[in-house]
């Protein structure tokens, strides 16, 4: 939720499954994101060269600065609360993490998706190769590992097609890893030929390929520029997950990957029935240019993409959220929380009452059951 | 079908007369332009947005009567055959691709002094959008100045992608010279292409670019409420034009949720993103993104929480509706009527007043 709690008339209505009850609901959180106590966790699993590389010329992505370029609403963009009493960065510790989050929802299994200093898109190449391998080294090693309930991502260098290929098969064997990893903005847009081989492998393993929304490919945040506010880029992840969703479904990457599932993270849901049916009503017109397609765009978004509900819209009218997600499709919708983020969407408050509990279930857990690798 | 058909007197709120070449509009220039386009060579000056063999570029009836070429065959094509009261005219030539001011505001002046002449003065239906120099805040308000006083011209035209968001101040000038001549801001699909069309980078298919026209929409819209554009111009309004539609609820969902968490970042604002939205945004009504069932367009109309936001228009020539089917189905005949003829005479106060 990005708001105050919900009206007292909307919490009491019947039907919204409570905290209380909560034992009997499954979770799983698409969305997680871990973080370490400093630094140092990180180059603990660098090699010597590249931990030196680190220290003197530091991490460079195509955005000219080091953070982001939009100061968020929270430090850290973080839960204030979140913060551990033990020093260090929110989701860094792991005593809070349980009792905050895991053990405080009931959470069966939190997806990880490492942010900030996470290797997607360095500069340098061989660089981008070593940090996304201590990441998804740390990872394992911090939270995977020691606490079963915390799935870990394989980190892609997106931008270094070879590297990233490497990188899922050094990992993918590893069962702590429930998805490969990478970010909404690159370079070219995905379904570009140049990434395929990152799907051959991820489909290869079994592993959804997660598209979390941010990264920095080196190119304006919109069509028309850089928007002056957050409020505005933070809106905006939407139009950069319908642009990867166009060009991974139009330039046949489901085509010619059937088994591949694609999670967008991070960027709402709304904005998915009215992009199928704009690319389908313009792949009526222009096949002739798409001869790779063998069905419309909306078939292969209804068979191959996922999406995370947070943070949800919140349209006046809840029915009209509903009316979203059924032209979605229930089995579609993945339970995100985005933990420890300011946004945090609480699983038992931030759906609109009214969903049967079926299809809470499954949004909560059964889908994810089916898209993550779990085993 | 013209007399009491459907759509008799419905105002038509986007149609394009053929890009004219360079070659046309350097008749419209002063010698020192005129030599420029002939000495340094200007001999094609074409956008990619609409390359002209293109499914989407022409409806195959249009394109075999060669409908958009002149006055006459267009309004035999659309006006006379459906009855409109009016259609405007909104020009697609690349003025916004000049990396040069000078030449943009050359190239301008002799566009909407071209539409005047060769399409406004054959046929009084007609009605003209005035193409900016964006490239130049200043410039684009002499523009505005220069075509104010001739009524036909009802909107300033702009796409829905360029240099910056369109909501920054330094664009405040022509949103100020706008409202105080009664122009409407038209924001038609399109690019100048001088940003990659998405924040990753150019796809590789036409398909893909006009998909992500809308993008372009929804970036604009967030940058026009978030600055605050219609706390400073209260009558400003502003039409998508050939933005798809259905993209638009969803869109001010998000927005409107951010603004509720991140408020403080943008403290002018004193209504929500959707409250702007409905007071403020209009958009044309071709195409319509539209979902299989009529069913589903009732909800559609129901998101939108307003019977004022869509304007009638065909697009024309370009193809995105087949037959006669102009408007989405299932649509009551009150909202029809606001949305061919209403809706249009409130968006456009210049047009009511010729």
């Amino acid at each position: 939720m990005l708001d105050a709690p919900l009206a007292p008339e909307l919490q009491a209505e019947a039907g919204r499954p409570s905290r209380e009850t909560s034992s009997r609901l499954k979770i799983i959180d698409g969305d997680v994101h871990p973080a370490p106590r400093s630094i140092a966790d990180i180059k603990a699993f660098l090699p010597q060269r590249w931990r030196e590389h680190l220290e003197i010329y530091g991490s460079r992505r195509k955005l000219g600065m080091t953070y982001e370029p939009y100061p968020k609403s929270a430090p850290r963009a973080c839960r204030r609360d979140a913060w551990p009493d033990t020093g260090g960065n929110p989701g860094s510790d792991l005593d809070l993490i349980r009792s905050q989050y895991l053990d405080a929802y009931g959470i069966e299994y939190g997806i990880l998706g490492p942010l900030g200093l996470s290797g997607h898109s360095e500069l340098n190449q061989e660089f981008s190769a070593a940090l996304t391998s201590a990441i998804n080294d740390w990872q394992k090693e911090y939270f995977a590992k020691p606490e079963p309930r915390l799935k870990a991502a394989i980190v892609v260098p997106t931008e270094s097609t070879q590297a990233a290929v490497a990188e899922i098969e050094r990992c993918a064997n590893d069962p702590v890893y429930a998805q490969a990893f990478m970010l909404t903005r690159t370079s070219e847009p995905l379904g570009n030929q140049r990434y395929w081989p990152i799907y051959a492998a991820a489909e290869r393993h079994g592993l959804p390929i997660g598209l979390h929304v941010f990264g920095s490919g080196g190119h304006a945040y919109s069509g028309t520029g850089w928007p002056s506010y957050y409020v505005e880029e933070g809106a905006g992840h939407a139009t950069s997950c319908q642009a990867t969703v166009s060009s991974l479904v139009i330039e046949g990457v489901f085509e010619r990957f059937s088994r591949l599932k694609v999670v967008l993270i991070e960027g709402g849901f709304g904005w998915l029935p009215a992009l199928a049916w704009r690319l389908d009503k313009l792949f009526e017109r222009m096949r002739s240019e798409v001869p790779h397609l063998k069905k419309r765009p909306s078939e292969y978004i209804r068979e191959h993409i996922w999406v995370t509900t947070q943070p949800m819209e919140e349209p006046q009218d809840r029915k009209h959220l509903f009316d979203i997600m059924e032209w979605i499709g229930w089995d579609r919708l993945l339970f995100a929380s985005d933990y420890p983020h300011w946004d945090f969407d609480d699983p038992f408050r931030a759906f609109p009452a009214g969903l049967s509990q079926e299809r809470y279930r499954q949004i909560l857990a059964g889908n994810g059951l089916a898209v993550y690798r779990l085993a | 079908m013209s007399a009491n058909g459907p759509y008799q007197g419905a105002i038509d709120c986007d149609i394009h007369p053929r890009v004219p070449t360079p070659q046309t509009l350097a008749r419209y220039m002063d010698d020192h332009w005129r030599d420029t386009v002939e000495v340094r060579g200007i001999e094609a000056w074409d956008s990619i947005s609409y390359p002209p063999n293109a499914p989407l570029t022409s409806r195959p009836d249009w394109r075999k009567a060669d409908a958009d070429a002149e006055p006459a065959k267009l309004t035999e094509a659309t006006l006379d055959r459906f009855g409109f009261a009016h259609a405007l005219c909104n020009s697609l030539f690349a003025v916004q691709f000049f990396r040069d001011e000078n030449l943009a505001a050359a190239f301008a002046r002799a566009l909407n002094d071209w539409l005047a002449a060769e399409w406004l003065d054959k046929d009084p239906r007609l009605r003209g959008s005035v193409v900016l120099p964006i490239q130049s805040v200043e410039r684009s308000v002499d523009e505005i100045e220069r075509r104010a006083a001739d009524r036909r011209f009802v909107q300033v035209l702009l796409l829905a992608m360029g240099e910056q968001p369109l909501g920054k101040s330094m664009y405040w000038p022509i949103y100020a010279a706008a409202e105080r001549h009664g122009f409407t801001v038209g924001i038609h699909a399109g690019s100048s292409y001088h940003h990659a069309l998405t924040s990753s980078g150019w796809p590789s298919y036409y398909l893909e670019d006009y998909a992500a026209q809308a993008l372009g929409f929804q970036a604009q819209l967030a940058s026009l409420i978030c600055e605050g554009v219609f706390v400073k111009y209260p009558k400003l309004k502003v039409v998508l034009i050939e933005s798809g539609v259905t993209w638009l609820p969803p869109s001010l969902w998000r927005l409107s949720k951010f603004w509720r968490g991140v408020r403080l970042e943008v403290p002018w604002l004193d209504r929500s993103p959707e409250q702007f939205a409905r007071d403020h945004i209009r958009l044309t009504i071709q195409p319509f993104d539209a979902p299989p069932s009529p069913a589903q367009i009732g909800r559609i109309m129901d998101q939108l929480q307003s019977d004022e936001m869509l304007l009638f228009a065909t697009d024309f020539p370009h193809w995105q509706f087949a037959d006669d089917a102009m408007l989405p189905a299932g649509l009551s005949p009150a909202l029809t009527r606001k949305i061919l003829i209403d809706n249009p005479l409130a968006a456009y106060p210049r047009l009511g007043r010729p």
